[in-house]
């Protein structure tokens, strides 16, 4: 068996996300190949170099791949599987992107999102919100996964001293072209790896209020999150959305803020290790899945949560 | 300029989903269906595109067992001006969707075919992506704006680092994410209306796909069960708890 690992990154730094999806395909086993597809990504294939358990690393240095569009990406992934039994990337919205495109061009089925490897044809993925958990076993020859960060624990980053080949294939689709991106500038961790995430709904009332959640979120050296409501009300933007549809976190410790808990969202975060709910209603379903529920209202929990943690931090 | 959207019959999104005891997949028997909560800001964005004179008709279509034309009827009811079925009792999974719809495009040959970005079922977030590929066309996945600009189409999409706007040639594949619009209810006149809209049935076989599943489920198990925790009397407790019995801070 052989496996193509699809790095995701931003040019510049490896994501690492990537060491998850190598985990991945190590229970897979077989030889791991890491491809790096980007512009001006040499110091990604570095990184990726060192990462436990890959053989070698392909670069496609082009300004075709440079903002990840999935036009080119599926051309060039699609091309270069065909020699791998199994292609895998991680379940963002790179991955969830381009993935299908190359399924669909070497007319395969894509597996998606798993949080579990049976064996090299069998695999675990959650479908109805994780509602239900599926195992399924894949007829093709090529199997396209995308895998759930979250579900595998990362490789090591510094483990090991692969060799390094750079390709000469560009695929440019000509289909499509980059024209601006707005990334969220936040100097708290990324919400789909912190090891602590302070969500906040519909009860913030405000995109203002959420400061609050903020001030505390840096007191613990966490990230903040969201659900639907808050994002779809314009109190924060997309990228903090956690749930189904949404980012897929499973930190050390979760605490929901003003959050119902509908089905959706603990789709997202269900995995927490910890959860902790702050909520004025008794009855809301939050509880039914929080280690530690507090039942209270958020205006006079989260200043004195901010006061407590200052005592004991 | 023509739009194709395609919808999905799916189980409705309030509804408990519960594991069938044979663990053989989801009990689907007697719970409200409805049309995939994406699917509906697919078709309401045709309408808007529409609405603002950029489309000249609206094809919506879907895959699915006879019940699936409830949903198209939704959608001819929300504005869209006619309607395809392709039937089938079989599942149909995410590659062979995309086929069936590729030949529906081919047939219908719209300038852009809107979807939604996934079904809240199989949770796959594949078809539109699958489509584009086997039809040679861009696509704007969990697109939160769409603009139509002569041959052009500028999609803005919702990406894990906040927003990217890229630029397609038409015709092009758009998948719809949340906050693309909200999508209106139908009236009842528009519902009334709609029941006279024409809806031709087609089937796998008669556009040549073989729909086989590629995919064998094995099993369908409830997740593992959250236990319940405690209620904490106040924010010192919390705090307490969390330092020094979860361990966590
Ligand atoms: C297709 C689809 C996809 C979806 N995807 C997602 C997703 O990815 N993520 C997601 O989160 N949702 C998603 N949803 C939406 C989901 O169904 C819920 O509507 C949403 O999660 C509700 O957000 P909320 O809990 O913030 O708001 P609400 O349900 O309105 O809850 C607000 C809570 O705040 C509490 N509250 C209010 N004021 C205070 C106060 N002062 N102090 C303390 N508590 C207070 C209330 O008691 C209440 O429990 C999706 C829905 C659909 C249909």
């Amino acid at each position: 068996m052989s496996i193509l690992v699809f790095a995701e990154h931003d040019n510049s730094s490896l994501k690492q996300a990537t060491l998850s999806v190598l985990a991945a395909a190590k229970e897979i086993g077989g030889d791991i190949d890491v491809l790096v597809a980007g512009e001006n990504c040499g110091a990604v294939a570095e990184q990726a170099a060192k990462a436990d358990g890959v053989n070698k690393v392909l670069v496609a240095d082009n300004a075709a791949y440079g903002h990840f569009l999935g036009e080119n990406l599926g051309e060039l992934v699609a091309e270069l599987g065909k020699n791998y039994s199994h292609i895998l990337a991680a379940a963002g919205t790179t991955g969830k992107d381009f993935m299908p495109r190359v399924a669909a061009l070497l007319d395969v089925a894509q597996i998606s999102d798993i949080m579990g490897v049976v064996d090299a044809d069998t695999f675990v993925r959650p479908i109805y919100a994780g509602n239900a958990i599926a195992t399924v076993k894949s007829k093709d020859s090529t199997k396209v996964i995308t895998v759930r960060p979250t579900a595998f624990d990362p490789v090591a980053a510094e483990a090991g001293s692969a060799s390094v080949e750079n390709l000469d294939v560009v695929k440019d689709a000509g289909l499509s072209s980059f024209v601006k991106e707005e990334l969220a500038q936040s100097d708290r961790p990324d919400l789909a790896s912190a090891s602590i995430v302070i969500s906040g709904g519909r009860g913030m009332q405000n995109g203002e209020n959420f400061k609050m959640l903020e001030q505390v979120a840096d007191l613990l050296g966490a990230a903040v999150g969201a659900s639907r409501a808050a994002v779809d009300a314009g109190f924060v933007p997309n990228d903090m959305q956690v749930g189904q549809t949404g980012k897929i976190v499973a930190p050390q410790l979760y605490i929901a803020v003003g959050i119902s808990g509908a089905i959706q969202h603990l789709a997202g975060m269900g995995d927490s290790k910890v959860i902790v709910a702050i909520n004025k209603d008794e009855e809301a379903p939050i509880f039914q899945v929080a280690d530690y529920g507090l039942v209270a209202d958020l205006f006079e929990a989260i200043p004195q949560l901010e006061e407590e943690l200052k005592k004991v931090l | 300029m023509k739009v194709l959207v395609a919808v999905k019959r799916v189980i409705d999104y309030n509804v408990k989903v519960r594991v069938k005891p044979d663990n053989s997949g989801v009990d689907l028997a007697n719970v409200k269906m409805a049309m995939n909560p994406f699917c509906e800001i697919a078709v309401e964005e045709a309408v808007r595109l529409k609405e603002k004179g950029v489309a000249s008709e609206i094809v919506v279509v879907s895959i699915g067992p006879k019940a699936a034309q409830e949903q198209i009827r939704t959608a001819l009811a929300l504005g869209a001006d006619r309607g395809i079925h392709v039937e089938t009792d079989q599942e149909v999974q995410s590659l062979e969707a995309a086929k069936l719809l590729k030949a529906v495009v081919e047939k219908e040959e719209p300038k852009l075919v809107i979807l939604g970005k996934q079904s809240i079922d199989s949770d796959n977030n594949q078809t539109g992506q699958m489509l584009a590929a086997l039809t040679g066309m861009p696509q704007g996945t969990f697109a939160s704006e769409v603009v139509v600009e002569g041959e052009k189409v500028n999609v803005t999409r919702e990406v894990d680092g906040g927003l990217m706007t890229v630029s397609l040639n038409l015709p092009a594949v758009v998948t719809t994410d949340l906050r693309l619009n909200e999508p209106r209810y139908a009236s009842l006149p528009n519902i009334m209306k709609a029941k006279k809209k024409p809806l031709d049935a087609t089937s796998p076989a008669d556009l040549g796909v073989d729909i086989s599943p590629r995919l064998e489920t094995v099993k369908v198990e409830a997740p593992a069960a959250r236990k319940a925790g405690i209620k904490v009397e106040d924010v010192a407790q919390l705090v307490d708890k969390l330092k020094n019995e979860a361990k966590v801070i």
